[in-house]
């Protein structure tokens, strides 16, 4: 659950350190940060949510057909 | 349900050869990139730049997630035979457009803008392919040997990687490189050869039926009204969802993308293994590795998928560093030199790129500067070049004269014993691919009910292999940029997601085959 926040605070710290005008790599460039952290932050919350799942004992039984989903 | 022999056969293949070309087509723009980019977004101009920037990642990153849910829901609602079509008929489509789009020179911006766009539609239509083929070749597959079937699907993304090798090799030693990379040069050949393939196997699909279990489901009336709320709105549905991305897929894609790609780029510009020499050695690692997808979804269908799976992702944590340690001190021409000018009588040629007269700002002091190129064969047949630069001879003011004289090493061409010691390593590594890729279509399609199936199992797909998997040259970029000491910190990516999955599938996934996929 942690995770997560630690992921997007990663990714938002490292965008402001490398994008850069002079720079020519891909990491220097703010589209490819823009577009990683506009994907990344939903999966980061999707992990989140999964780490609160995992927590709360929702994942010791799995359903056994798909009735049960 | 199940179909018969010689019928699941036919369906394989259909379904295999669509799925394949997919890939092909998509493998082509990233391999043709070089080429690509001089023709459609030149140096120095800032939109073509910002185009060629976003056509590399939004078709990666954010389209194939959108596809996959576009697609997936459209395959939910409609049936699966005809909607793994259309993104056969899009990605062929855009394919071969791309092959027409005249370069910058000739229509200026219209150039780039154009080939982002169908760029964008390739992504959209890989998005749909994959679970629309995997889904469907799984319905008709019988209960024990689901995995040993749809493994074939899971080997058409390797092998498309595989034709697009070759038939660009093939076109490219058939011309000089002048004529190759020319406006209308041999790189355009790759895009136009797409369309045959595609229309044959549009021609074949045709022929296809609809999967049996979608058929039942729609005249029982009870496919998906709305596949998106139920697939992610309905929480038991979802907990699924995020169990299949964060347990199995998330690892699945960084050691997907770790064998293949990341292998051969770090072959190139890490360790500077001549252009031909790197392809020759991924060639024959993925066609001696291919049968064992099959292999791997074979053994599921006996063993259960949970374990194959990670345990794929667990050997390359463990050897991801030193296979690629081995590479950098097998091939390391510095030493290769040394030992040169010790032991034998090596072969070199040494000649002069250029020479540059240099003026200081103050016009005071102009010196000459001379780039040269040493090109070394040693009597086991290894080779490389050394590029190096340096002010010309005895300049007296030699020492305020600031600049890089530092040789640069690259062209390594190994030696036969040696090729075949990295076919090996490389080999080992997609044997991991196929550990954690073969048997997975087969999980995924066993983890969600059939009326939901196609949009449940595409989207954590695509985040995992697109998302989590593509990003593993940009992180290992920002890594090994951030940590300039170590020259393999960029595997910390691959192995830091890889282990957390395995971590996390251990603990949950269940390693039961469901036996039960009518429901």
């Amino acid at each position: 659950m942690l995770l997560a926040p630690v992921i997007i605070f990663f990714l938002v710290k490292s965008a402001i350190h490398n994008i850069s005008s002079g720079g020519t790599k891909d990491i220097n460039q703010p589209v490819p940060w823009i577009i990683i952290i506009t994907i990344f932050t939903p999966i980061a919350i999707g992990l989140m949510i999964f780490g609160y799942y995992a927590l709360k004992g929702e994942y010791d039984k799995l359903p056994e057909s798909s009735e049960q989903i | 349900m199940a179909a018969s022999e010689k019928g699941i056969g036919k369906i394989i293949f259909s379904s295999s050869l669509g799925t394949l070309i997919e890939w092909y087509d998509f493998y082509i723009f990233g391999m043709l990139a070089k080429t690509i980019s001089v023709q459609f977004f030149p140096e120095g101009n800032s939109t073509a730049a910002l185009l060629s920037t976003l056509a590399i990642f939004a078709a990666g990153f954010l389209v194939r997630p959108f596809g996959a849910l576009v697609f997936g829901r459209l395959g939910d609602l409609v049936g699966r035979k005809y909607t793994f079509l259309l993104t056969l008929v899009l990605m062929g489509g855009s394919t071969f457009l791309i092959g027409l789009v005249p370069g910058y020179k000739t229509i200026g911006i219209a150039a780039p803008l154009l080939v982002l766009l169908l760029r964008l539609i390739q992504g959209l239509a890989l998005g749909g392919e994959y679970g629309g083929a995997a889904t469907y070749v799984a319905e008709h597959a019988p209960v024990n040997r689901r995995g040993y079937f749809t493994a074939w699907i899971q080997t058409t993304a390797t092998l498309g990687l595989f034709v697009a090798l070759g038939i660009i090799l093939l076109v490219k030693t058939n011309m000089s490189d002048a004529a190759f990379t020319a406006e209308w040069g041999g790189w355009r050949y790759p895009f136009w050869i797409s369309i045959l393939l595609v229309g044959v196997s549009i021609y074949i699909r045709l022929k296809m039926s609809e999967s049996p279990l979608y058929t039942a489901l729609k005249k029982e009336g009870k496919t998906s009204v709305n596949p998106l709320k139920e697939s992610f709105g309905h929480k038991t549905n979802f907990k699924m969802v995020l169990l299949a991305l964060f347990g199995a897929v998330m690892g699945q894609g960084v050691i997907w993308y770790t064998g293949q790609f990341y292998a051969q780029s770090f072959l190139e510009n890490a360790v500077k293994i001549e252009f031909m020499q790197n392809r020759e050695i991924l060639l024959w690692a993925i066609g001696l590795a291919t049968p064992f997808f099959l292999f791997f979804g074979w053994l599921s269908d006996k063993v259960g998928r949970k374990w194959i799976m990670l345990i794929g992702m667990l050997l390359g944590v463990v050897f991801y560093r030193p296979i690629f340690g081995t590479f950098l001190k097998e091939a390391n021409a510095k030493k290769w030199k040394t030992e040169a000018v010790r032991m034998a009588k090596p072969n070199v040629n040494s000649t002069t790129i250029r020479i540059d007269t240099v003026e200081n700002t103050d016009r005071l002091l102009s010196y000459t500067v001379q780039h040269s190129k040493t090109d070394w064969q040693l009597m086991d047949g290894r080779k490389f070049s050394i590029t190096s630069a340096d002010t010309v001879p005895m300049y007296q003011f030699k020492s305020f004269i600031k600049i890089d004289t530092k040789p640069v090493y690259s062209n390594i061409v190994l030696s036969t014993p040696l090729k075949w010691k990295f076919v090996f390593l490389v080999w080992v590594m997609i044997i991991f691919v196929t550990m954690a890729y073969g048997p997975i279509a087969a999980f995924l399609v066993e983890l969600f009910p059939t009326k939901i199936r196609y949009t449940s199992m595409s989207l954590p797909y695509h985040i995992g292999n697109g998302v989590f998997g593509g990003l593993v040259p940009f992180i290992a970029t920002l890594l090994s940029t951030t940590f300039i000491k170590d020259p393999l910190v960029g595997l910390w990516y691959p192995i830091g997601v890889a282990a957390l999955c395995f971590i996390i599938g251990a603990l949950y996934l269940t390693n039961k085959i469901d036996k039960e996929v009518n429901d």
